[in-house]
């Protein structure tokens, strides 16, 4: 009998002490908020167009935490999905198609000679990237400019366009090798070294 | 064998790296005749950036004559280097050209048509350069716009930098040139071992360091032979190493001297250690000798389609068409052109554009000689690679993980280590071309990280904004509340004022005024009194019943919906229900008046109807001044709407709530206005009917 009373007075122990080391941890360990919603944000391309039907990246972020699908960022394309897989281990979705299309990135231009300085789309700029003032030209901080195409729509002489980026050489990097055909007579370059 | 017996290795070891390969040397096409000087050519063009780093800043205009060694250009910032004019003339563009890039895109050139006189501007030769401080030489070599000539164009002026040279112990002289076809270096040292000496010298004072080494490859007997002879007494080793590539790459150089290793992300200088390229030694000491900035580079033309291949000494911005032209090109069926050596060069995609101070090679195979690589097949994982990779990378691993875009893994897999020396892609048999895929992946991860930095921006700038909205929202809200305060206090300040004197605006205004106001309203009033008119009090008593019927819905409407609102409204009910009996009780008093009027007024005499005209005329004016100020109040609420429209965020609030008054004050107005515009008709028709009568 004393046998059964010490097994489960030692577990009884065991169990007081683990309960307290949990509790203490869950105090001293506390995480703050939900630290998928960092991780999923910093995926993002914050371009914060709201493309996604969110008014914003991280917003989306915690729509995806919570379940949305992870093929609602055009301006991040399949990059973004296939990263966003990856960190979700989920299977990586085709863009959807419904919230636009993956397009080069581009940047705004103000058209100055034709702005009347109604200062809409500096209203508009989700981050702060269009200066100017009432009845003055604005312009376009190019290298802060996301390309989220928010200003285009609220201007009301249309002198905004939608510029792609080009970075020139700086922005240069070398294309990926053509792939590579098994059959080497199906090659075009086996042709083209044989004419030489 | 023979080679070793004629140059005995020096005394220290030397050890070995991993890997490596032994592709044909060629170097005995180009190594066997002087160097020569190619002439002026047509026109120079001149690309602002030739170099690691910044681009120059510019430091002359079009139209511009300038001198031979006159500065075209400024270093911008410390990661940049100087450009000079390489030849006395004018220049005539400064504009988008092509340059010497694997992409053939264009880039900010100067364009120079030389005069022919190719005369020197005022140099600074400087005899006892041994006496120079070291940070004197460093400004003299930044100066001279010297960038390391070996081919990577790092600006050698900040590998001199006082700041960067504490625990620097050791200077190699990268004399190695290992890739085949190329013999610039070798070239120089036969000819001008002095200079690079006393190059040497120049640097081994400025770096202050006890151990210079000069690694140099056995296949370049004559060069090791004049090095022999002008390092005679001086306390630099020559270390003779065999030939293999690539042993000029700058961490495998220092294994083979020094046998320590460069860890991985870092540069030489970590370990103590600073790699100069021969031709950047020889223009550093002409910079600081004789004050010659550079303005030429040797550069060795080779290849089967070159009848006269050899070394030539060639301006800067001298087009390699027209350099080629000098020296018998034949164009091949297939034209290539390939700046730099077999190996690490890249195909030039256009053959006018010009030489820059890191070309060191210009190659023109024929097509049996370097033919192009077959189809690639797929990988055998036969491993040959990572035998021969010198940097001891997997060469396979980081080959998967780029074809499946698997950027981060290749990183992992030290992908940035890589020289992209291509001694993978020459021993693989499936000839993949593996440096290529190096070459695309490294490009997208530094694309990658530039994003990252770019998004990691925006985020920031997203959240500031979104907090300064937040701010300006609450700051509004506590304006509005205190603003709302104060009205409150002013308000209850006021009451208790009235509270205290009964009539405190009349002590403020003059007895006469107010007795004139006072006559003035009487007045008015026995004039109206005269004339009260009967549609006028209809007009009152229907206003009144619809307002009734009105509230009668309304207090239907709140005994459905809201209670509360009940008693209130009976209350109103009950007021304006006597409204409406005191206007109707009113109209029928009039009606009967005008009746007796009426009949009084057929017997009026003219002196009356005068009487009226001018009362008449008294009231006139009275219509045009309210005309006026209707217009007036109406005009300035136009201008304040302007103005709300133009209004910044916070101006606006206060704005709208001056316009709303203002519309009031307009509606009044309007009103009087009408009034009065009534009244003057109904003066009218009571003249012409006493005109009638």
């Amino acid at each position: 009998m004393s046998i059964v009373f010490t097994a489960i007075l030692a577990l009884l122990g065991l169990a007081i002490v683990f309960g307290i080391l949990l509790g203490f941890a869950a105090v001293r360990f506390k995480v703050e908020g939900n630290p998928i919603v960092d991780q999923i944000d910093s995926l993002l391309p914050q371009t914060q167009c709201g493309q996604c039907g969110h008014p914003g990246c991280r917003p989306y972020a915690e729509g995806i935490a919570a379940g949305e699908e992870i093929n609602k960022c055009p301006p991040g394309g399949e990059a973004t999905i296939q990263a966003l897989a990856d960190l979700l281990d989920v299977e990586a979705p085709a863009l959807d198609a419904e919230h636009g299309e993956e397009k080069p990135k581009t940047v705004a231009v103000i058209r100055e000679d034709e702005c009347i300085g109604c200062t809409k789309c500096i209203q508009a700029c989700p981050i702060d990237a269009i200066l100017g003032s009432a009845k003055h030209m604005h312009t376009v901080i190019a290298s802060e400019c996301t390309g989220c195409d928010l200003c285009v729509e609220p201007c009301p002489v249309d002198c905004i366009d939608m510029v792609p980026v080009d970075n020139g050489l700086a922005a240069w990097h070398w294309d990926a090798p053509k792939p590579l055909n098994i059959i080497a007579t199906d090659s075009a370059s086996y042709h083209g070294a044989e004419s030489v | 064998m023979t080679m070793q017996e004629i140059i005995p290795t020096c005394s220290v070891d030397i050890f070995d790296f991993h890997g490596g390969i032994h592709p044909e040397e060629h170097k005995t096409d180009s190594n066997q005749q002087p160097i020569r000087l190619l002439g002026l050519p047509p026109k120079l063009i001149l690309p602002l950036k030739q170099h690691i780093g910044a681009a120059s800043k510019l430091h002359v205009e079009v139209g511009q004559k300038v001198l031979k060694g006159q500065k075209l250009a400024d270093a911008d910032g410390p990661f940049s280097v100087a450009l000079h004019a390489p030849t006395s003339g004018s220049v005539v563009a400064i504009d988008d050209q092509l340059i010497a890039h694997p992409s053939g895109q264009t880039d900010c050139c100067i364009s120079l048509i030389p005069d022919g006189e190719d005369k020197w501007c005022e140099l600074h030769p400087c005899e006892d350069y041994q006496q120079l401080s070291a940070s004197e030489i460093q400004t003299k070599v930044s100066e001279a716009g010297i960038a390391g000539m070996g081919g990577a164009g790092f600006p050698t002026a900040i590998k001199l930098a006082p700041s960067n040279l504490t625990n620097i112990d050791t200077l190699i002289l990268n004399a190695a040139e290992c890739e085949p076809y190329i013999t610039a270096d070798d070239r120089l040292l036969q000819e001008r071992a002095g200079d690079v000496v006393a190059g040497l010298d120049i640097l081994i004072q400025v770096l202050g360091v006890h151990q210079c080494l000069i690694g140099i490859e056995d296949n370049k007997p004559e060069a090791i032979q004049a090095l022999r002879k002008a390092l005679a007494g001086k306390n630099i080793r020559l270390c003779v190493m065999p030939t293999k590539y690539p042993s000029g790459g700058e961490k495998q150089l220092i294994k083979l001297l020094t046998n320590k290793e460069v860890p991985s992300g870092r540069i030489p200088a970590d370990i103590g250690i600073v790699c100069q390229n021969v031709a950047t030694v020889a223009a550093i000491y002409r910079a600081v000798r004789f004050g010659e900035p550079l303005i030429s580079r040797v550069t060795t033309l080779t290849g089967e389609q070159i009848a006269e291949r050899g070394n030539v000494e060639v301006l800067l911005g001298t087009p390699i068409d027209w350099m080629l032209k000098q020296v018998n090109y034949q164009s091949a069926k297939v034209e290539r052109l390939i700046m730099g050596g077999p190996m690490m060069g890249f195909t030039l995609l256009h053959s006018d554009v010009p030489v820059v101070k890191t070309t060191n090679c210009i190659l023109a195979p024929g097509p049996k000689e370097l033919p192009l690589a077959p189809p690639a097949q797929a990988c055998i994982r036969c491993g040959l690679c990572a035998d021969a990779c010198p940097a001891e990378l997997l060469p396979q691993q980081l080959y998967w993980f780029s074809r499946a875009e698997e950027y981060e893994k290749a990183e992992h897999h030290n992908l940035f280590d890589c020289i992209e020396c291509g001694a993978c892609s020459y021993v693989c048999p499936s000839a993949i071309p593996l440096v290529q895929y190096y070459r695309h992946s490294k490009g997208m991860i530094k694309q990658q990280r530039e994003n990252q930095l770019k998004s990691d921006q925006a985020r920031e700038r997203f959240e500031a904004r979104q907090q300064r909205l937040e701010r300006e929202l609450a700051e509004k809200a506590a304006k509005r509340k205190q603003r709302a305060e104060a009205a409150a206090k002013a308000q209850a300040a006021k009451l208790a004022e009235a509270e205290k004197e009964p009539n405190p605006a009349v002590n403020s205004v003059p007895k006469a005024v107010i007795q004139e106001a006072i006559d003035r309203v009487s007045a008015k009033q026995t004039l109206a009194a005269e004339k009260v008119d009967l549609a006028e009090l209809k007009l009152a008593w229907d206003k009144a019943q619809a307002k009734l019927d009105k509230m009668f819905d309304a207090l239907d409407d709140a005994k459905a919906n809201n209670p509360e609102q009940v008693d209130k409204l009976k209350r109103a009910v009950e007021k304006n229900q006597m409204r409406v009996n005191q206007a109707k009780t009113a109209w029928q008093k009039a009606e009967k008046e005008q009746l007796s009027q009426e009949s009084a007024l057929s017997q009026t005499n003219s002196a009356e109807i005068a009487q009226a005209s001018v009362a008449k005329g008294k009231e006139k004016p009275d219509l045009a001044a309210l005309a006026l100020a209707l217009e007036k109040a109406q005009s300035k609420l136009v201008k304040m709407e302007d103005a709300l429209a133009q209004a910044a965020d916070d101006q606006k609030e206060k704005l709208t709530r001056a316009v709303d008054k203002n519309k009031v004050r307009v509606e009044a107005a309007k009103e009087t206005l009408e009034e009065a515009k009534q009244q003057a008709n109904i003066d009218s028709r009571d003249q012409a009917d006493g005109g009638k009568s």
